[in-house]
């Protein structure tokens, strides 16, 4: 189907008409279902999130559990944890990011296919967590890639990892696919290939990407 | 199984111009060990290995210590009589001495076969800085290999005939010893909402330091905080 993007009045959703969601429920209790693409399409993507297969420390336990019988990935459609990150829409970054392990980790989200979400399990994987100041731990994966959703915890349980992936759902079922505020996977202008840090001396260098992350201002200053 | 005295005692009849040393251990714990010298380390595993009375055949565990060079102060109390026949007057001399500092690699030894341990071993560098060579027991026990490795990554133990001596936990560009006593943690502080106790101190030094350096160089800067990070 060919669409031009000055065909599309950009309207808060639904994005079919002028209808309110109480007048589109009332339709589909008669047997009308009323949908845009966009809809349908953010529908079947946010239920069919494949995680890419790997875990960095005790956060992936967690992902672990949380993919068993007990709580049920499945449930949500995230249940097939792709071996290759070819084949992943989502990195649950699961725990403790060294600073040895930081290049490979940005390296492999480099390899995914577009459109691709990062989520930060943990406090490790947000801030460093308790090795914040030590010399071998990245002080959140934020600084190399783009986040999208944050999951606290020490580590979190499988119950806040199903949330976080909820919630992700809710923000891909939100993406719009054309206009100005369109998706990063259906833009040309956009890279999402970040550049991968090499070993410094102490650190890695650069020690953040600039272009994604700066420090906090402190509030006194 | 043999006491640590009775296990040196062995050892130097059988290896006469070997240094072997029994180290005791003061604590409840009471764990004693070998201070074997470097030289014979080798030769001495290997017998500690094959002898039938010992066969310890597992090593489980390897570990570094740091023992920074430290100065000690030695008082010794003597009595002087005086020469006019008064009651005599106690004297202390204090002498300060510096005790070098050394590197320390130390090996848990059990036997499977025997089901005994753990028998302790440790070997001492000469010095922290440029005889750090170690003889490397991973030819006698093969468990050793990664946990040398560690100890070379984190404290610059150099094991002499190691099969694959390369760091293990850091990368290989990164230079210095993090376990070292005397290891300069990178000054990387960020502000952050919650930082307290010695992150806290540490940082405001931090803040100070780069708040100053600002100060003293009346260069635009973007974000203060930045800068030094």
């Amino acid at each position: 189907m060919e669409m031009n993007a000055s065909d599309i009045k950009h309207t808060p959703f639904p994005a079919a008409g002028t209808m309110t969601d109480a007048e589109r429920e009332e339709l589909r209790r008669h047997g009308i279902l009323l949908t845009s693409l966009e809809e349908l399409y953010n529908w079947g993507r946010s239920n069919s999130i494949w995680p890419i297969q790997f875990g960095l420390a005790c956060c992936a336990i967690e992902m672990i559990a949380a993919a068993t019988a007990r709580f049920d990935i499945a449930r949500f459609g995230a249940e097939i944890f792709r071996p290759s990150p070819r084949q992943a829409d989502l990195m649950i970054v699961s725990g403790t990011v060294t600073k040895k392990m930081a290049p490979l980790v940005v390296r492999l989200w480099n390899q995914m296919p577009e459109p691709k979400y990062c989520i930060a399990m943990g406090a490790c994987a947000i801030s460093g967590g308790p090795f914040k100041q030590g010399y071998n731990v990245l002080k959140g994966i934020d600084r190399f890639l783009p986040v999208d959703i944050y999951i606290p915890g020490c580590p979190p349980r499988p119950e806040a990892l199903l949330n976080g992936l909820i919630q992700l759902q809710e923000k891909i079922k939100g993406e719009k696919l054309t206009g100005p505020n369109a998706a990063r996977h259906v833009r040309s202008d956009v890279n999402n290939e970040h550049p991968i840090p090499e070993y410094g001396a102490h650190d890695l260098v650069p020690s953040k990407n600039t272009a994604l992350w700066s420090p906090p201002a402190s509030p006194t200053t | 199984m043999e006491t640590v005295e009775q296990l040196r005692d062995r050892l130097l009849a059988r290896f006469p111009s070997a240094a072997v040393a029994a180290v005791t251990n003061p604590g409840a714990a009471a764990e004693h060990s070998l201070l074997l010298g470097a030289a014979q380390a080798r030769e001495i595993a290997e017998f500690l290995r094959d002898d039938p009375v010992l066969r310890l055949d597992y090593c489980s565990n390897v570990t570094g210590i740091d023992w920074p060079e430290k100065e000690i102060t030695d008082t010794v109390k003597s009595t002087v009589p005086d020469p006019a026949g008064g009651p005599s007057k106690v004297v202390e001399t204090k002498t300060v001495r510096v005790e070098p500092g050394y590197l320390e690699a130390v090996y848990f030894l059990y036997s499977m076969a025997l089901k005994h341990g753990p028998v302790i071993v440790r070997l001492r560098t000469a010095n922290r800085t440029d005889a750090v060579t170690l003889p490397s027991l991973t030819p006698v026990w093969r468990s050793c290999d990664f946990q040398e490795r560690e100890i070379f990554d984190l404290f610059g133990i150099v094991f002499s005939g190691h099969p694959d001596l390369r760091r293990l936990l850091l990368w290989d560009e990164f230079v210095d010893h993090p376990m070292r006593k005397d290891y300069v943690e990178p000054d990387d502080y960020e502000w952050e909402p919650t930082a307290h106790d010695e992150v806290l101190v540490r940082a405001k030094a931090h803040q100070a330091a780069v708040a100053a350096a600002a100060a003293a160089a009346p260069v635009p800067v973007v974000n203060p905080t930045s800068s030094a990070s």
